[in-house]
């Protein structure tokens, strides 16, 4: 095996440093009637080689981007990954370190997180951002903890229009907190800020997403005002990518920013691994979950950084910690930072442009009636005449894969169908998706 | 500069470490020489809020060092009449002069009876030296 | 001392090598005129996001990473985190266009390779465990553990059992006590005996109706198996409790002993420790969870599941606790993890029998200038105590952490676990080669050394790093959190 390293005689070596005459003996602590005793019963070893054709066969039998055209969206979107990002994800140094509890030999990711914080911070409008959550679900739980115990209230609000995998992971942790879980459903594809309002009156919090699931912008600033005049944390769940061209969360009144941040540096590879963000005002900063990086000076006054504020965390903490996360997505929001910058400001207004236009474009090109009447940003749903698990199966077969059937989350919506584009989508591909919706739909 | 070890004489003590100066019907509260040694610099001091009452053994609130954090636990019952803003705002303080300008709260004594219970100097000293 | 003497240079923030008008990255053009946004909703200052040319971005990068220690730089023995040699096949097959841009919405029977993959690493994941049912949804250890805690929870109230309690030892990784509390239990904690095994006497005391569950792991974090578990599990399924199995150091015993012939209902793994993910500088890992039949009905929704030939995933389980993270799991983590599971095949075995071999050799060489507060034989890794430097000379656990990065080591694991004064925690791993783990002894050798001739360089330590130590009382008491981009110096100039 070619990961191990000891030759017989390095084996030899140590057993008799070590005073035994086999390595069995090491083990003669295990209670004899709860060792195995007998080979595992996994397949044989491939070698290198038959383990690339091994994962190539089944990498081969899954449609993916590159064979299908795909408007798939609802979370995940196929955004541009530059090719600086595989340069920092294969560094050694940053993919085989772990988290940098010893400063002084990290200061290299422990500064690539400052910097990750400070893009958050800076795209959200927030002024402290934890080093990253799993992915843009369990942030939404994580800032329910904080909400509760900041307002000693035991309710949140969701809108119906926010990420119903997001919903989901609020009402599976909500039961551990001892939080009610609302929803409030919308009106013609958006959150009515009134009846909001209303349910949030003894909230923790609201939780609301812009642009919403359906791909339409909410009335955020709005909901915002509402929640915070009942006296709830507002909490807006927003991607990045879109954050060049719409107002950030802190400069209309959010208690926090959380997201999936997949859409800037990560391919969707089948759901994961991405990375959440979380982001929150000054206030909240003792409450926040997981690792923050702070800046401070080294015994000759050198600027450096280290992890901070750890007293929050559970290995110091423990049972009254703000959260149980220890291991993070750190690489991933690497991944996030390097594509930040390598838009830039202006990129990063361009991608937002692209979007909204090719959405405008494929409202317009694809022959069936909007959903909705409200502004999309990068996603379109559209009512299919038949049910859109069916115009997805029709046109697949046709070699696109048209968008998702929303009525597998939303009861009522068996006719909808949600069509995602970025700016990896071209006018042409548009053409060629309503030219297929128009023959499948016939 | 951290101070040296000392437990006045005039205090009354809790074995959680946390130290009563009685004045009148009021008492003003801290955490003993003991405490912030055993903590390191602190650099956090979560405070109640002034009118807030608290309980004899209960927590109150919580000081931090960077690598640990412990509760602060009342000696006796009343209601906050004060927070030592110092503390909260230069935590430091506390190591500095825990039985002086480092003082956490001052409260009003809803029985001063528990004060009975409270250990003496003596008693003290002895439950640290078993620590 | 590889590093002494050499000169780092200084190391700006992105944000200060940001230049207005330069940029790397540009977006197609399609010549579409983009419609108006809302007045309201449309940002009005354009975020600081760093200006900077391409070249200048990766340089930046690069000195960054010149600045991180990882595995690949040099011996890692951080206990509890399992720094193994990450192979890079899996970083190659991870990267298959088939797997990365495969949208995880995808119908199943567009996603057929990918489903196969999960059940076939379910399948081996099952039978390491010695449990049936598998699940892959948690992103974390952490998370699995709180996935375990609420398919106790799920799987008492369908028996209508009101039990409020989870017991963990005084050595439990701190995830532990926390996962109790986000998932609305209370926490006992039981003590660990002179040999290090569970006090079976104090654990009898504790466990009765109103206990749920045990979380232990086993090796513990002392790095010693419980001698007694046949006995524990015992207690706790008289009293009709459940045994939850951290796998943070499964590293020790896979294709030796399985959690589930210890007695263990429900079992979490660290693909990133034990199957070779990555650590990415703090993740990603994967933490997929195996229970024993009696609770597979609550398991986590979506399923992955096989009809056949053919692959799905089943949404219908009715009794699930729920979703816990999005789509079907970190699925990037799955492909390492199963090309790495497929690489050992059965030998996985070997794998264990090294790490354990290893660890032992380590403290064999160290074993007389530290103390070793639990003299037995140590399974994957070893917890020694500094206690001793520190009374005779003033060194503490921190300073010998400190001293080793000037040979060119990554430190062990400090103050961990709480139980053992001035715990250097100490865990080689199998990857490495005996000429690494002399250079280690020898290292520790002289420190012990250096600890009595001339502790004021230890008192100094790292005297070869990009910085010396940190003011991290400074960091907590003003956390200065992210770039300020001048503001405040604006602010104070005024």
């Amino acid at each position: 095996m070619g990961y191990l390293s000891l030759t017989d005689a390095d084996r030899e070596a140590m057993l008799a440093a070590i005073g035994v005459s086999s390595v069995a003996e090491l083990f003669e602590q295990i209670p004899a009637g709860v060792r195995l005793g007998r080979e595992l019963d996994v397949p044989p070893a491939l070698s290198e080689l038959e383990l690339v054709s091994h994962l190539s066969e089944l990498a081969g039998r899954n449609a993916h981007t590159g064979v299908e055209l795909s408007f798939l969206g609802a979370g995940i979107y196929e955004h541009y990954v530059p090719a600086v990002v595989d340069v920092l994800l294969s560094r050694g140094e940053f993919l085989t370190a772990y988290t940098p509890y010893q400063p002084e030999m990290s200061q290299g990711v422990l500064q690539a997180i400052f910097e990750y914080q400070t893009v958050i911070c800076e795209l959200t409008g927030m002024d402290v951002s934890n080093a990253s959550g799993y992915d843009g679900t369990t942030v939404a739980a994580d800032a329910c903890f904080v909400a509760k115990h900041t307002s000693e209230r035991a309710k949140v609000v969701l809108a119906e229009t926010l990420n119903p995998q997001v919903r989901q992971v609020v009402k599976t942790y909500a039961r551990g907190f001892g939080l009610d879980v609302v929803e409030v459903g919308h009106r013609d594809g958006i959150t009515d800020a009134d009846e909001l309002g209303a349910a949030a009156a003894d909230a923790a919090a609201v939780i609301f997403q812009q642009p919403n699931f359906f791909g339409c912008l909410e009335p955020a600033v709005d909901l915002a005002a509402a929640a915070s005049e009942a006296g709830a944390h507002s909490i807006a769940h927003v991607d990045l990518m879109t954050l060049g061209v719409l107002e950030a969360p802190g400069e209309y009144g959010c208690a926090m920013a959380i997201g999936e941040g997949q859409s800037a540096g990560c391919p969707p590879l089948y759901g994961g691994p991405h990375y959440g963000f979380f982001a929150a005002r000054r206030e909240f900063i003792r409450r926040m979950p997981g690792r923050i990086v702070g800046e401070t000076v080294d015994a000759d006054g050198r600027r450096a950084y280290v992890l901070t504020l750890q007293t929050r965390e559970q290995h110091i903490r423990r049972e009254k910690a703000t959260s149980n996360i220890t291991t993070n997505q750190t690489l991933l929001a690497l991944a996030g930072l390097v594509t930040l910058s390598w838009l830039g400001p202006e990129g990063l207004r361009e991608v937002g442009a692209t979007c909204t236009a090719l959405a405008q474009y494929a409202r317009e090109r694809v022959p069936l009636e909007p959903a909705f009447e409200a502004a999309s940003f990068k996603e379109v749903a559209f009512r299919t005449p038949l049910p859109a698990r069916e115009v997805v199966r029709r046109a697949r077969e046709l070699g696109v894969h048209p968008g998702y059937a929303l009525g597998r989350d939303y009861e009522g919506m068996q006719d909808v169908l949600l069509v995602a584009v970025t700016e990896k989508r071209t006018p042409a591909d548009i053409d060629r998706l309503a030219d297929v919706l128009g023959e499948v739909c016939r | 500069m951290p101070a040296e070890e000392s437990y006045p004489a005039d205090l009354k003590y809790h074995p959680e470490h946390d130290w009563a100066r009685v004045e009148g019907d009021e008492a003003v509260l801290g955490i003993t020489w003991f405490a912030q040694d055993a903590l390191g610099e602190l650099v956090h001091f979560e405070a109640p809020e002034a009118g807030s009452n608290l309980a004899k053994d209960e927590a109150y609130g919580e000081v931090e060092s960077v690598k640990a954090v412990s509760d602060v636990v009342s000696p006796l019952s009343g209601e906050v009449l004060e927070v030592n803003q110092k503390a909260v705002d230069e935590p430091e303080t506390v190591n500095e002069d825990p039985y002086g300008d480092g003082w956490l709260v001052r409260i009003r004594m809803s029985d001063p009876s528990e004060v009975d219970g409270l250990m003496n100097v003596e008693a003290y000293r002895a439950h640290v030296a078993e620590q | 001392m590889t590093e002494a003497g050499r000169a780092w240079p200084e190391a700006p923030l992105i944000f200060e090598r940001s230049q207005p008008g330069r940029r790397a990255g540009r977006v197609p053009d399609y010549g579409l005129p983009p419609p108006e946004l809302p007045s309201d909703l449309r940002r009005k200052r354009p975020p600081r996001l760093p200006e900077v040319s391409e070249p200048e971005l990766v340089r930046h990068i690069t000195a960054l990473a010149d600045r991180t220690f990882g595995v690949d730089t040099g011996f890692y023995p951080l206990g509890s985190c399992t720094m193994k040699h990450n192979p890079r096949v899996n970083e190659r097959v991870a990267r298959l266009p088939g797997f990365r841009d495969l949208h995880p919405l995808q119908e199943d029977e567009g996603a057929q390779g990918a489903l196969e993959l999960m059940w076939q690493l379910q399948e081996i994941l099952s039978e390491i465990a010695g449990l049936p049912a598998v699940t892959l949804q948690p992103a974390a250890g952490s998370q699995g553990e709180l996935t375990g805690l609420m398919l106790m929870r799920a799987y008492f109230a369908d028996r209508d059992e009101a039990r409020d309690t989870i017991i963990t030892p005084d050595t439990a990784h701190g995830t532990n006590p926390a996962s109790v509390t986000m998932a609305g239990y209370e926490l006992e904690k039981v003590e660990t005996d002179a040999r290090g095994n569970l006090d079976l006497g104090n654990l009898r005391a504790k466990v009765n109706e109103r206990t749920a569950g045990l979380m232990l792991t086993n090796p513990s974090t002392l790095g010693l198996f419980d001698e007694g578990i046949e006995e524990v599990a015992a207690i706790f399924h008289d009293a009709g409790a459940l045994l939850y199995y951290d796998g943070a150091n499964l590293n020790a015993v896979v294709g030796i002993s399985r959690p589930g012939d210890m007695g263990f209902d429900i079992v979490h793994y660290n693909l990133h420790k034990t199957f070779s993910q990555p650590h990415g500088g703090g993740g990603p890992g994967g933490g997929p969870v195996a229970v024993r039949a009696s609770i597979e009905p609550f398991l986590p929704a979506p399923r992955v599941v096989r009809d056949g030939d053919t692959y799905r995933l089943d949404f219908d389980v009715p009794k699930s606790i729920g979703r816990v993270r999005g789509f079907a799991g970190p699925f990037g983590v799955f492909v390492r993890s199963y090309a790495f599971m497929r690489a050992y095949g059965p030998a996985l075995r070997e794998m264990s029998e090294a790490a354990v071999l290893n660890a032992n050799y380590v403290l064999a060489g160290l074993r007389d200038v530290y103390e070793l507060p639990y003299d037995r034989h140590c399974m994957h890794e070893f917890v020694l105590s500094a206690r001793s430097l520190k009374r005779e000379h003033g060194v503490t656990a921190l300073d010998v952490a400190k001293r080793l990065m000037d040979y060119g080591i990554h430190p062990p694991t400090v103050y961990f676990p709480l139980v053992v004064p001035e715990a250097l925690m100490i865990e080689p791993t199998e990857t490495e080669p005996k000429e690494r783990l002399d250079a280690f002894v020898e290292a520790m050798r002289r420190i012990a050394e250096e600890a009595a001739t001339s502790p004021e360089v230890l008192h100094e330590a790292p005297h070869g790093r990009p910085v010396r130590r940190l003011d991290e009382v400074r960091a907590a008491k003003q956390p200065v959190v992210r770039h300020d981009f001048g503001e405040q110096e604006i602010a104070t100039a005024h």
